[in-house]
């Protein structure tokens, strides 16, 4: 058994989350091995050679992987795939978009989105928005596997020395092309990897008012999320959209304001250490997950709540 | 041109879903079922594409049981043309539903495939991009904007890090996403003429696919209870219990 990991990076270094995939990809099988698809992308390689966790970096550099196209990628990933056990990538929108590609040509049926790793053909996973987990036992021969990577703790990211083994493009595909990308850059923490969330809702009203929500989260140095009610309405883009159709978040506190609890809100942020919720409408359903739960009108309740952290002098970063 | 929309039929989403006490699956007996929430938007896109003069033809397909032809006449009576039921019971995977409607995208020959980006239900985000790879042709994922041209389609991308705009060439596949466009309700004079629109029924067993599932189902339990949480009187005290109590911050 081996598995293979196929990397998510910008071309610089690897992005977050694989650290994550890292680990639970080596609790199915020690003999992990990743594949790095990319253009100019040597510090990517080099960045996975030394995780300690992983055994051996297959290298593969060239022009056509510059934009991380699920079409090149598979020609390239399926040429690698007779050798292992298990391909496995993580479930976030990279992932989500490229491994059913995988799974198909590999006659497959893929686990999504799992959060355990029972054994090697055995994985948890979610079902209906989280109300449900479902354990489920793959019986195809070799594994298509996406891997949810807020159940995972990030691998250690020094401290290896795996031999890097360059490799050759797979045949580009030509009736797709890469046309822009529009990334929101922030100072902020990361939605799916900071330790604390705060979200606005529904009952923002508007995009002005979460310069609110913005104030405190530069107080806690916490990232911005929403649920989809107030993407939906404009009030702030969808990189923001924590729920079952957005991200997965598991910080150790998430505070949800003006957000009532849908259940697929719900399914984005429950498995929050601690979370505040913060409405009007004393009947929301966002209470009945909440440790803390405070009824009041959000735009006399978040001044305060300001107020009262700038009293404390020893918020943690 | 020619659209092919597949449409699931699912727990509605406003449903509390129950896990049965034997631990084989969710309850669905007198559930309310409905359309896959995406899924509508991706008979509206059709329908939108349609009404613009630049396809001709909408074909609205599921793959399910005999019930699951309800959300085929829901596409009927708000603009899809003829609609067709794949007939098969049980769990049928993802995979087997990209073979299935391989088999019909040989058949009907449409340009485009629309469907939701993920089904509810299983929450598997799976079937757009397996179909897409069984043809070798193109897929939009995650699509939010569509922008049809006289070859290709320019969709923009919801993806983690904020929008990605690509360009694939017709035949293609697109999933959509919930903000691709607002889907329209059907009013009463249409949906009694979607009684009349052509469905033709088809089994799976026809179609020579194989839809025995690869993944066992060993249990489905329920989700680990969070403890009830308390209310705060203000806001002094919630910053005191994060403090002192959760220390939190």
């Amino acid at each position: 058994m081996s598995v293979l990991l196929i990397a998510e990076h910008n071309n610089k270094e690897l992005r977050p989350f694989t650290y994550n995939a890292v680990s639970a990809a080596s609790i199915i099988d020690e003999d992990l091995h990743i594949l790095v698809l990319g253009n100019k992308s040597q510090s990517v390689a080099k960045s996975a050679s030394e995780i300690p966790n992983v055994k051996k970096v297959i290298h593969v550099d060239n022009e056509i992987y510059e934009n991380f196209i699920a079409e090149n990628y598979t020609s390239a990933i399926i040429k690698h795939a007779d050798t292992y056990s298990h391909i496995v990538c993580s479930a976030n929108t990279f992932g989500k978009n490229l491994m059913p590609r995988i799974a198909a040509l590999l006659d497959t049926s893929q686990v999504s989105d799992i959060i355990k790793v029972i054994s090697a053909d055995t994985f948890l996973r979610p079902i209906y928005a989280g109300n449900a987990f479902a354990t489920v036992k793959s019986n195809d021969k070799k594994k298509c596997i996406t891997i949810r990577p807020t159940s995972f703790e990030p691998a250690p990211a020094t401290g290896g020395s795996a031999e890097i083994v360059k490799s050759d493009a797979g045949e580009a595909f030509q009736n797709s092309k890469f046309v822009k990308r529009e990334e929101i850059k922030s100072d902020r923490p990361e939605l799916g990897t900071a330790r604390i969330v705060i979200s606005g809702g529904r009952g923002m009203q508007n995009s002005e008012n979460f310069k609110l929500i913005s104030a405190i989260a530069d107080k806690l140095n916490a990232a911005i999320g929403a649920s989809r009610a107030a993407v939906d309405a404009g009030y702030i883009t969808n990189d923001h959209q924590v729920g079952q159709t957005g991200k997965v978040v598991v910080p150790d506190l998430y505070i949800a304001v003006g957000i009532s609890g849908a259940i697929q809100h719900l399914a984005g942020m429950k498995e929050s250490k601690i979370i505040v919720a913060i409405n009007k409408d004393g009947e929301a359903p966002i209470f009945s997950v909440a440790d803390y739960g405070l009824e009041a009108d959000l735009f006399e309740a978040l001044p305060q709540f300001l107020e009262e952290l700038n009293k404390l002098n020893t918020i943690q970063k | 041109m020619k659209i092919l929309v597949a449409v699931k039929r699912v727990i509605d989403y406003n449903v509390q879903v129950r896990v049965k006490e034997d631990g084989t699956g969710v309850v669905t007996d007198n559930v309310k079922m409905s359309t896959n929430p995406p899924d509508d938007n991706a008979v509206e896109e059709a329908v939108k594409i349609k009404e613009s003069g630049k396809a001709k033809e909408i074909v609205a397909i599921t793959i399910g049981e005999e019930k699951a032809q309800e959300t085929v006449r829901k596409a009927l009576a708000v603009g899809a043309d003829r609609g067709i039921l794949v007939k098969v019971d049980g769990v049928v995977e993802p995979l087997a539903v990209s073979k299935i409607l391989q088999k019909i995208v040989d058949k009907e020959k449409p340009d485009l495939v629309f469907m939701g980006k993920q089904a509810i239900d299983d929450d598997c985000n799976q079937t757009g991009q397996m179909l897409a790879a069984l043809l070798s042709w193109p897929q939009a994922t995650f699509a939010s904007k569509i922008n049809v041209k006289e070859s290709s389609l320019e969709v923009t991308r919801e993806v983690d890090e904020g929008l990605e705009t690509i360009e694939v060439n017709i035949p293609a596949i697109v999933t959509c996403d919930l903000r691709l466009n607002e889907p329209r309700y059907a009013s009463l004079p249409n949906i009694m003429k979607a009684k009349k629109k052509p469905l033709e029924q088809i089994n799976a067993s026809d179609l020579g696919v194989d839809t025995k599932a690869r993944i066992e189902q060993i249990k489905v339990e329920e989700p680990p209870k969070r403890k009830a949480g308390i209310k705060v009187a203000n806001v002094s005290e919630l910053v005191q219990k994060l403090k002192n109590e959760a220390k939190v911050i």
